[in-house]
């Protein structure tokens, strides 16, 4: 398995000697020494890599939007804010393995020709903030980042950029606003970012696992990388479960594994005495499935037919002895935390949302609110807003009120929360 | 005023942006890690520093929850209310923090040792629950080894 092969986070990560002796910077000198930046960017599309940020679009497509031949700087940057909640792939790969990420960015910098890329890494990331920054200062002493990289005519910067909190950097546009000093609020879309990113200038914002696939695509070809997966998709998937399972963790495994192998067979299934009610498949803001949907493979197409999105590929379990209102409740508050307040409707009805469901959960839930908060998810659908966290936070609500229908009523007609006294 | 020591960790982050502007938050940033916390006459320094109206500059600040702009005490505690966490008992973790420190989150205690503040999810959801005591992050608590952990912190 390619992205984790050397990660073993009771040591330190490779530095660039122990990389390279593993083959690391292979990727950067067959695309520097006999690849054109188109050629890499073909390779890339012929891979099949969907960004792993949770929107699943396809890498390759996103690097062509670059301009060639357009005057001025050209930004790269690696969205390393990993704020999802129930989200802990990146900083696994950030941790583990710094160099993976650097010779990612440095290949699609050079594929987009770009000189100029930042690390957007979220300030509590404390352990990969040292290890990225140790592993920047051993390219610029080995001189593989300055001017003329590697004899090859190519100059590249990379700057690590620590946040200062707030999930609304992960967006691309919050991020680019939050790297000009600015708050973080969405911009409007179009233009989008390869024609006006930071500084209104043409800029690429890729997420961190989709970065650390793209050496071992340009070492191995696309179609060694699309032979790694059971799916269309190309490549491999870190997938992850936390939650009541018995063994909560990250795997690095074939694209298109089940639901159900991640649940059973890696997470070793539900807990003594637990039964499994649902689960969202990649973080806080996608669908619940549940039993009826556990042998859909965890690919981007797959997991939509079914209701939902992949999105982060790490799973948040629900458990019978959760209450799914209570859960929701604690999702709709981050959400209504986290809203920059740009948007009407975010700011206003997620704060809605908020308030009935904590109503709900303290025995003050009223006839009518289910239909309320029904109508808030359409009211926070895509379209209304600049940005997704507000169609984001609607979907585990939709999908709660669909499956778990009964527990609102409950709550509702007996006016108390049926977990709180269990 | 600015400390020489701030000026020039602030001058070195000049050179890797465009504007001045895009170094407004390393610099809230750099002054936090000197002072703890950025006071309204720090946020005037800085906004002279790098030709910010004060506004603009507190404009950014309150956006940034790592920014603060009140006094924390010497050891701020993170505890993660996200949902994986809060699934595994984060409640059981801060009742049991918020009653030992007499604070309630987003406050500090009376001998200014702690700050406690609820933090989003910090990505370890497989050993949740979890908390940050200032750069540390601790994992698979429960309320008794929470409250173990912060007496380390003196």
């Amino acid at each position: 398995m390619p992205l984790t092969k050397d990660i073993h986070l009771d040591r330190q990560p490779p530095d660039l000697k122990a990389y390279e002796s593993g083959g690391g910077y292979e990727g950067l000198r067959k695309a520097l020494r006999s690849m054109t930046p188109a050629e890499i960017v073909e390779e890339v599309k012929a891979s099949n890599l969907k960004g792993r940020g949770g929107a699943g679009f396809p890498t390759g497509v996103k690097w062509s939007f670059m301009p060639k031949d357009a005057a001025g700087p050209k930004y790269l940057v690696a969205n390393a804010d990993e704020m999802e909640p129930g989200t802990f792939k990146d900083r696994f790969l950030l941790e583990g393995n710094p160099h993976q990420l650097l010779e990612g960015m440095m290949i699609a910098a050079y594929a987009m020709q770009v000189n100029v890329a930042y690390v957007f890494l979220r300030g509590e990331y404390k352990r990969a903030a040292q290890t990225i920054s140790r592993a920047i200062a051993e390219l610029y002493a080995a001189q593989y980042l300055g001017k003329d990289i590697v004899g090859s005519g190519y100059s590249l910067e990379i700057r690590l950029h620590l946040s200062a909190g707030r999930y609304m950097c992960g967006e691309e546009t919050g991020l680019l606003n939050a790297l000009e000093g600015k708050r973080a609020n969405p911009r409007a879309k179009p233009p989008f970012p390869p024609v006006s990113g930071l500084w209104g200038k043409p800029t690429t914002v890729n997420n961190v696992e989709t970065l650390c696939n793209v050496p071992h695509i340009i070492s191995n070809g696309a179609t060694w990388f699309k032979g790694l997966s059971r799916s269309k998709d190309g490549g491999t998937k870190l997938y992850g479960a936390s939650g009541k399972v018995r063994r909560p963790g990250l795997w690095e495994l074939p694209m298109g594994v089940t639901v159900r192998e991640i649940l059973e067979e890696h997470a070793g299934g539900m807990r003594e005495g637990l039964r499994f009610r649902g689960l969202l498949p990649g973080g806080a803001s996608t669908d619940f499935l549940t039993e009826e949907h556990l042998d859909v493979p965890m690919d981007f197409t797959e997991v939509q037919k079914a209701g939902s999105r992949m999105g982060t590929g790490t799973m948040i379990v629900l458990d019978d002895r959760t209450c799914p209102v209570g859960m929701l409740w604690n999702l709709e508050h981050f959400f209504a935390q986290e809203s920059c307040g740009w948007c009407t409707p975010c700011w206003s009805g997620l704060g809605w949302i908020e308030r009935i469901l904590n109503a709900m959960e303290e025995g003050r839930g009223e006839p009518g609110d289910i239909e309320k908060l029904t109508f808030q998810t359409k009211f926070l659908a895509p379209g209304n807003t600049f940005c997704a966290l507000a169609p984001g936070a609607a979907e585990p609500l939709q999908s709660g009120l669909k499956y778990f229908r009964d527990d609102f009523e409950r709550h509702i007609r007996e006016k108390r929360c049926p977990w709180r006294s269990m | 005023m600015l400390s020489p020591e701030e000026q020039r960790e602030i001058e070195a982050e000049l050179p890797h942006y465009p504007t001045k502007q895009a170094v407004s938050i390393d610099a809230m940033k750099i002054v936090q890690k000197h002072r703890g916390w950025v006071s309204d006459e720090a946020l005037e320094d800085i906004g002279k520093f790098l030709g910010m109206s004060t506004s603009d500059l507190d404009g950014v600040a309150t956006f940034y929850n790592l920014i603060f702009r009140k006094p924390v005490g010497r050891h701020v505690v993170y505890i993660c209310d996200s949902v994986s966490c809060w699934i595994m008992g984060a409640t059981s973790i801060s009742d049991r923090l918020t009653a030992r420190c007499g604070a309630r989150l987003g406050e500090s205690t009376a001998d200014g040792r702690f700050t406690l503040l609820p933090i989003v999810c910090l990505g370890a959801c497989d050993h949740a629950p979890v908390m940050m005591v200032d750069d540390d992050l601790h994992l698979d608590l429960e309320p008794a080894k929470a409250e173990d952990i912060l007496d380390r912190y003196k």
